[in-house]
């Protein structure tokens, strides 16, 4: 994104990124590139996934022109709940312009027209790869996490036709002694991303690779969760405000990771923060991995 | 000052005309069309329709040329976009015993009704590089005329009749019955419907006829290694075209809406029998879009070996479990996901960076604290 455009919020992200000779999305495809019959097909299963939060609901995932595991499962699920009047924002780790954010972005843009932002608050739906944004969202914004392994317990029980049956009994005996090994090995509980929710105090869910920072946003969030898994063919949701609980023990509760440095480009003291190498030599900064955060950030100090 | 290392779109930009220019290679060379990819590489082309599950010979074509030959990447492009394609309805089911024989040849029987018939195969080439066909374009035409094959004076035409071997040993009792779905239109597909394990046959060569060549075979080679051993037997390898019938919903009969090369692999497997089952042969059933006997062969290896928990056989190799095999058989999926760590992971590398820190820390503390109580004090 070019310096003046961020100081007009008001341009067309369409403009920006050089499509303003595109009036309509290409006319090759349909609209936001599925058939109408398939993202009726998607909004059902995501109807049920609302109904039934945290609940992996498997649904005939199509075979997308970017490769399954770059966020086909988050494309179909925007695909199918994006109209003409949508504003969408696609970050990934947190950045608009890390390349497969822009390569997504592109994507809608060309298919389906539609105008997109940076800003966190300017958006209906914002489109994600492993963060929450740093800003908190309202009840009139949907965001769509791209989730590589929709289940919590394939690392501990490989075979779906098992993992299905724990899930429907309850019986999550297995991650809670895998907790528990941690803290015997460890003296805390060694997970760091993908850290094990439990939803509307029944199913545990895989809150996708976002770092186990972000998890207490999830928690009573105003805005739907849509979680979309292409290749694994599973969507799940969290329905605005529904309780989001971390797993954990009494004497040793979910904790979020701290950074004793601050942000060195906007001084902001809670953010998720990215180390960055500066040289050969052990010379490193950090600084947020929410890139809109921290340019509004300056940009309001300036 | 530092500035951010990300990615933008004039990167990608950049790298899309770095790819076209790759993809042309040298402009003093004449440019590669398709129609010579789908009359010289046939064999590619035929690949790439059976793992693109569309067959379409031209766009085929096209793929392999923009996917500068490599044929997984191909095989996406025409299964990105099959998916744009409107389905009308599903054909009838084509009897590949009316096949137009073009290759037929058992393993099993030294004679057959309708005969072997060798037809275009490598077998019995000496893989000898011929230096002939590298040499620059004219001598190609010298060679066509006469190297071409004539049916020989006296020879007669193929039969008419080329009954499947197979079918040849199921009058006498001798081999598993295998019985056409109640319903053509309860026909699973995975394509419309995720699976949901266990499942029926029927998804399950759905789901291999799709698989990956390369994984089936390396599967297929186990089995033969005693990995889930079913002592094989190739009963029959046919190739030929068969036509495809389409009954609209207005017409309420079948038309021929046109025809489609197949190779066909049907396996002859011993089995003592158990308490499922009496003794008898079973079989292994492989199908693909035009010529890809390997493929087939490797197909009908691995569905004879699924078959372990209908027949009541001890389910204890790879080839055997069907949620390994048919999780893993799709090269897209696998691809997508293996590329997928090119991606950036970076917040969750950040995560574990600062993990592994707190570990090493809390262990030499640990360490020290043994050794002796006053330094951790005194480091801290």
């Amino acid at each position: 994104m070019t310096q003046s455009a961020q100081k007009n919020p008001a341009q067309s992200e369409a403009v920006e990124h050089g499509h303003a000779d595109k009036i309509g999305p290409d006319p090759n495809y349909n609209f936001a590139y599925l058939d109408e019959q398939t993202k009726r097909m998607i909004r059902r299963a995501i109807l049920k996934a609302v109904a039934i939060p945290g609940y992996q609901v498997p649904f005939a995932s199509r075979e997308m022109p970017m490769p399954y595991g770059w966020g086909t499962g988050g494309v179909q699920v925007t695909a199918s709940i994006l109209g003409p009047d949508d504003v969408l924002k696609v970050i990934d780790q947190g950045a608009d312009d890390t390349t497969n954010a822009v390569s997504i972005r592109q994507f809608f843009v060309r298919t389906a027209a539609v105008e997109t932002t940076e800003h966190t608050e300017e958006a209906s739906i914002i489109q994600t790869r492993h963060r929450i944004p740093e800003k908190p969202l309202s009840e009139d914004q949907i965001l769509v996490y791209q989730v590589p392994i929709p289940e919590p317990l394939r690392f501990l029980e490989p075979r779906e036709s098992e993992t299905r049956k724990m899930h429907a009994l309850g019986e999550y005996g297995l991650m809670h002694v895998k907790l528990y090994e941690d803290i015997a090995t460890h003296g805390h509980i060694a997970t760091t991303y993908a850290y094990p929710v439990k939803v509307n105090s029944h199913y545990i869910m895989d809150p996708s690779p976002t770092p186990k920072f972000d998890n207490p946003k999830m928690h009573r969030m105003p805005a739907l969760q849509l979680f979309g898994a292409g290749r694994e063919k599973r969507i799940y949701a969290i329905p605005p405000h529904t309780a989001v609980y971390s797993l954990d023990f009494e004497d040793h509760p979910f904790e979020i990771q701290q950074w004793e440095q601050s942000c060195e480009l906007c001084g902001a003291e809670n953010t998720f923060l990215d180390e960055v190498v500066t040289d050969d030599r052990g010379g490193r900064m950090f600084v947020c991995s929410d890139s809109d955060h921290c340019n509004r950030k300056r940009e309001a100090a300036e | 000052m530092y500035v951010a290392v990300k990615g933008g779109e004039a990167a990608i930009n950049e790298a899309h005309k770095l790819l076209a220019e790759e993809r042309r290679g040298d402009l003093a060379v004449p440019e590669l069309s398709t129609a010579q990819i789908e009359e010289q590489l046939s064999l590619s082309v035929d690949r790439v329709m059976t793992e693109g599950s569309l067959y379409d010979r031209k766009l085929a074509a096209l793929a392999i040329k923009q996917a500068r030959g490599d044929l997984i990447e191909a095989i996406f492009l025409i299964r990105a976009y099959r998916t744009t394609l409107p389905r009308f309805g599903y054909s009838a089911a084509v009897d590949t015993a009316k096949m137009g024989i073009r290759r037929r040849i058992s393993a099993t029987f030294k004679d057959i009704p309708g005969g072997q018939v060798l037809g275009p195969t490598f077998d019995y080439t000496h893989r000898l590089l011929d230096f002939k066909l590298a040499a620059e374009e004219g001598d190609e035409g010298e060679t066509s005329g006469s190297d071409f094959a004539e049916l020989p004076d006296g020879v007669a035409q193929l039969d008419d009749s080329m009954p499947r071997v197979v079918d040849l040993l199921k009058h006498e009792g001798l081999i598993e019955e295998e019985r056409p779905g109640e319903k053509p239109e309860s026909i699973g597909d995975l394509t419309r419907e995720p699976m949901n394990f266990p499942v029926d046959r029927d998804v399950r060569l759905q789901n291999l006829a799709r698989g990956d060549e390369g994984f089936l075979l390396a599967l297929g080679y186990s089995t033969q290694r005693g990995y889930g051993r079913s002592h094989p037997f190739a009963g029959e390898i046919r190739l030929g075209e068969v036509a495809v019938e389409f009954v609209p919903e207005d017409l309420g009969f079948p038309i021929e809406i046109g025809e489609v090369t197949l190779s066909e692999c049907q396996m002859v497997n011993q089995f003592k029998g158990s308490t499922e089952a009496p003794p008898q042969f079973t079989r292994g059933y492989g199908l693909s879009f035009g010529h890809c006997e390997r493929k087939v062969m490797a197909m009908a290896l691995v569905d004879r070996a699924l078959k372990g928990r209908e027949l009541g056989e001890v389910v204890d190799s790879p080839a055997q479990d069907e949620e390994f095999v048919m999780e893993h058989s799709d090269n897209i999926q696998a691809s997508g996901f293996v590329e997928h760590l090119k991606l950036p992971h970076y917040v969750d590398f950040q995560s574990e960076l600062e993990l592994v820190r707190k570990m090493r820390r809390e262990r030499r503390e640990a360490d020290l604290g043994e050794k002796d109580p006053q330094a951790v004090e005194a480091a801290e």
